[in-house]
């Protein structure tokens, strides 16, 4: 099983040079830590910034300067600064080639639920439903099960849904999986020390094996 | 040009009413209207409509207008935490709209350029897509949103002149330039206020014809949420 860091190590993975990259909040923002050196990507920051660069030090904080999580940050040489609808507007525009969030749920047609859990408090849905709605390319970073065990890879989600038919990876603690088009999440690698019986019985959704299955590398 | 100056927040805000809609600039407590928000504080007035991305905190930003019970309603895309907003929308005393933050960019963006309504596939197939036209282009489905407008928008900049021009600094901009354009009255706090032809024409971000008042600012506290780092 991968913990944290490991999920973000082997997300890492699928991201290629010159790419403009939207990371969410959690272990999505890890990813930034485990990006090669030699790649040149630029990361967004949906409340207006290309170009996110490390976390600031002690003496360097700037309060008019933080990404979507609300975290302090500093800006990588040849940023650029914007409003709000044009950040929006370069993802819906298709603009941003890959995105990286968390979620609640998935549904083996690529249904995202992420925003809401009914009878508790309601924070909102942020940004989540203009990325998952627009993206080119949406990967989820997610446990494959709950706290409870209750498997995350669903026939359909039960949880109010983010946006639809749109999730084309995703990366758990146990597996990488793609979504199919025509529905099912195609097992692609196991985490180490995972085997397939394991990620078969905790994945609700029809899982598709095909071959051998290797473990991934990270 | 047209002088625009206003001595403080107090003169700048004398004639918001009971029930008015207005926007407020900010994401998070980056590049909120703070010496505003102090002055509706100190003039009590009730019953407002408050279109904005974030809530604040508990103790800060809008969060403060919160807990004096002058807001009815936050059209917001999150509300993060804050533990009064949650007691006041459980007891049902504190109405809220969540939208999704790209489509209330854009709907305040349409409301400043004229802009009715238009077509985004934000939240289609959600709750957020119940009793919209739903309407398909180039083989997908998009919802039509209607623009938003206010009565005062409230805004925050780093620099501006006399003129009503503005600059934003680091992220702080955020949805400040499209509330400027939104209000029927636009009010601007700067931490700078510069006489005319000191900012560089080239580098303004909102034109001053948006702006109808302006005044520096005081005692900008610009807290920090989440303090990182490395």
């Amino acid at each position: 099983m991968l913990d944290k860091n490991g999920i973000a190590k082997r997300i890492a993975k699928e991201v290629k040079d010159g790419m403009y990259i939207n990371l969410g909040i959690g272990i999505p923002t890890l990813v930034a830590n485990y990006i090669p050196a030699n790649l040149n990507v630029v990361l967004q920051s949906e409340n207006g910034l290309l170009g996110i660069g490390p976390f600031p030090t002690e003496d360097n904080i700037d309060p008019d300067l933080i990404n979507a999580g609300k975290q302090t940050i500093t800006m990588m040489p040849g940023s650029a600064l914007f409003s709000s609808a044009e950040s929006f507007g370069m993802i819906r525009g298709g603009h941003v080639h890959l995105t990286i969030l968390g979620a609640m749920e998935v549904s083996e047609n690529g249904d995202i639920a992420n925003w809401k859990v009914p009878g508790k408090m309601v924070k909102g849905m942020g940004g989540a439903m203009d990325l998952v709605a627009s993206a080119n390319n949406i990967i989820v970073a997610m446990q494959h099960c709950s706290k409870d065990g209750a498997s995350k890879l669903l026939p359909d989600c039960t949880l109010p849904i983010t946006g639809i038919k749109c999730v084309k990876k995703i990366v758990t603690d146990m597996a990488v999986l793609d979504v199919l088009p025509e529905g099912g999440f195609k097992l692609l690698e196991r985490a180490p020390g995972v085997s397939v019986e394991q990620i078969k019985n905790a994945t609700a959704g029809k899982l598709v094996i095909e071959g051998d299955i290797p473990e991934m590398l990270i | 040009m047209i002088n625009k100056v206003v001595a403080h927040a107090d003169e700048a805000i004398r004639d918001i009413p009971d029930n008015a809609t207005l926007m407020l600039g900010g994401f998070g407590l980056s590049g909120i209207p703070e010496n505003c928000i102090q002055a509706l504080l100190r003039k009590g007035i009730s019953g407002l409509t408050c279109i904005s991305n974030n809530a604040g905190v508990d103790d800060f930003g809008i969060g403060l207008l919160l807990k004096t019970r002058q807001v009815k309603k936050m059209i917001s895309s999150y509300v993060g935490e804050n533990a009064e907003f949650e007691r006041q929308l459980l007891s049902g005393e504190l109405e809220v709209d969540l939208i999704p933050q790209g489509t209330l960019a854009e709907r305040i963006r349409a409301g400043g350029a004229g802009i009715p309504a238009f077509f985004t596939p934000a939240g289609y197939g959600t709750e957020v897509a119940e009793g919209k036209e739903v309407r398909e282009f180039h083989g997908k489905m998009y919802l039509m949103e209607h623009w938003l407008r206010a009565d005062f928008s409230l805004v925050k900049a780093w620099k501006g002149d006399t003129a009503g021009n503005l600059v934003y600094r680091g992220t702080s901009q955020n949805f400040n330039p499209m509330m400027a354009a939104a209000g029927k009255i636009t009010i601007a706090e700067v931490e700078e206020l510069v006489p005319l032809g000191e900012l560089d024409p080239n580098q303004i971000h909102t034109p001053g014809i948006y702006v109808q008042r302006i005044f520096e600012g005081e005692n900008y506290e610009k807290r920090i949420e989440q303090k990182t780092i490395r």
